[in-house]
């Protein structure tokens, strides 16, 4: 790579976050078709990274559900916590 | 308990074969019974990523179909005594692969063998949703790259509403990100989705990264399973992935890129 070309491809920085924006954008909008929300995965880790400020859990120990009834939508969170006290941090 | 394990993506071309033969060959060097089952009827590879294509002789349809038994199918491998693989036909049509065959056949290898790997073919169509639909767990295979990250996102829904633990209410798949190709370099230059891009849509478990790597080709050329490449970096990072999955707890690694001096950046390549 010549020195002009290192200096195009530092210009070009960014194009990940494009990518990034542009997924979460279609991403949002494929979940909603299937109507799942798009905020679920994320208020997942969400909620998990709270969790963790308590308990020593990790990704599995969390599920969130989803479903619409027909008069209804349901929002179900399991969150499986460790037996004893011990694993506290 | 046996446990299936269904290797997916949407995506074509993302490293499930790959990952199937690599995840199949670490589990059995720990001593874990184990068979790998190829899914891609009609467009047959694990075959030769495993290094048995000369020894095919019945297959997965042929089994289905009652034209052959499992004993005479299976390929064992020559490198590891736990290890035996279940090739696709080369010759049928994915219709040929009917729910309730593979649903028997998996049955009757779940009474022998502690891990039964399904290498999905690319797609959500029959061959994809057959080779996902018994699993237990599911490895999804994901490039850091816009149209992959979508598609594994696609078979994440599909996972959980089309499966047999969907449809019975069961406890759901438990579900695993692999990130594979993974580029430090180009990461770092901020030109690739970074595991923390990919993991903030997917938000699921992280089972490992797979570097973009040179020893992928090579051990295919020679139909070795990567994870046989202790000095490479992807073999490494394989084994590292099936540590994991039996839940030991190991760091993640080749997320960064070697440091350079300016003047190796400068005249780079
Ligand atoms: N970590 C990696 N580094 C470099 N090359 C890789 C890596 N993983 C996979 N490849 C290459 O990518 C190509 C596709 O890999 P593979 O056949 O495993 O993908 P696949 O998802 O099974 O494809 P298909 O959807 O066609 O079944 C192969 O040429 C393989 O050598
Ligand atoms: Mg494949």
């Amino acid at each position: 790579m010549g020195l002009l070309d290192y200096f195009r491809s530092t210009q070009q920085k960014g194009t990940a976050n494009v990518a990034k924006e542009r997924l979460q954008i279609l991403v949002a909008h494929d979940r909603a078709a299937r109507g799942c929300p798009s905020y679920l995965p994320k208020l997942q880790q969400e909620i998990l990274e709270v969790i963790r400020k308590y308990v020593d859990v990790d990704l599995s120990a969390v599920s969130v559900n989803y479903e619409q009834e027909e008069s209804h939508e349901v929002l179900e969170l399991n969150i499986i916590l460790p037996d004893t006290g011990k694993h506290r941090i | 308990m046996s446990r299936i394990i269904v290797i997916t993506s949407g995506k074509g071309g993302v490293g499930k074969t790959t990952t199937s033969a690599a995840l199949a060959m670490g589990l059995a060097q720990r001593g874990k019974r184990t068979v790998v089952i190829d899914f891609d009827v009609g467009l047959r590879n694990l075959d030769l990523i495993m290094g048995c294509e000369r020894r095919v002789v019945y297959d997965f349809i042929n089994v289905i179909n009652q034209e052959a038994n499992l004993n005479q199918a299976l390929i064992r491998d020559k490198r590891c005594d736990h290890l035996y693989v279940l090739p696709a036909s080369q010759t049928r049509d994915k219709g040929a692969l009917s729910k309730e065959g593979v649903g028997r056949v998996l049955e009757e290898l779940s009474q022998t063998y502690d891990f039964i790997v399904c290498d999905s073919p690319a797609g959500i169509e029959h061959g994809a949703t057959m080779a996902m639909y018994y699993a237990d767990d599911a490895i999804v295979v994901t490039n850091p790259e816009v149209s992959s990250v979508r598609d594994s996102d696609r078979m994440l829904g599909i996972l959980s509403s089309k499966s047999r633990r969907a449809e019975t209410n069961a406890e759901p798949i438990r579900e695993f990100l692999l990130l594979t190709r993974y580029d430090p370099h180009r990461v770092e230059s901020g030109e690739m989705l970074s595991v923390d891009d990919v993991q903030e849509i997917l938000a699921l478990n992280l089972l490992g990264i797979i570097p973009e790597s040179k020893a992928v080709l090579t051990a295919s050329n020679a139909g070795i399973p990567v994870i046989l490449d202790r000095d490479s970096d992807a073999g490494q990072a394989y084994g590292d992935m099936v540590a994991r999955y039996l839940g030991e707890e190991v760091p993640h690694r080749f997320l960064h890129a070697e440091k350079k001096g300016l003047l190796s950046r400068l005249f780079r390549g």
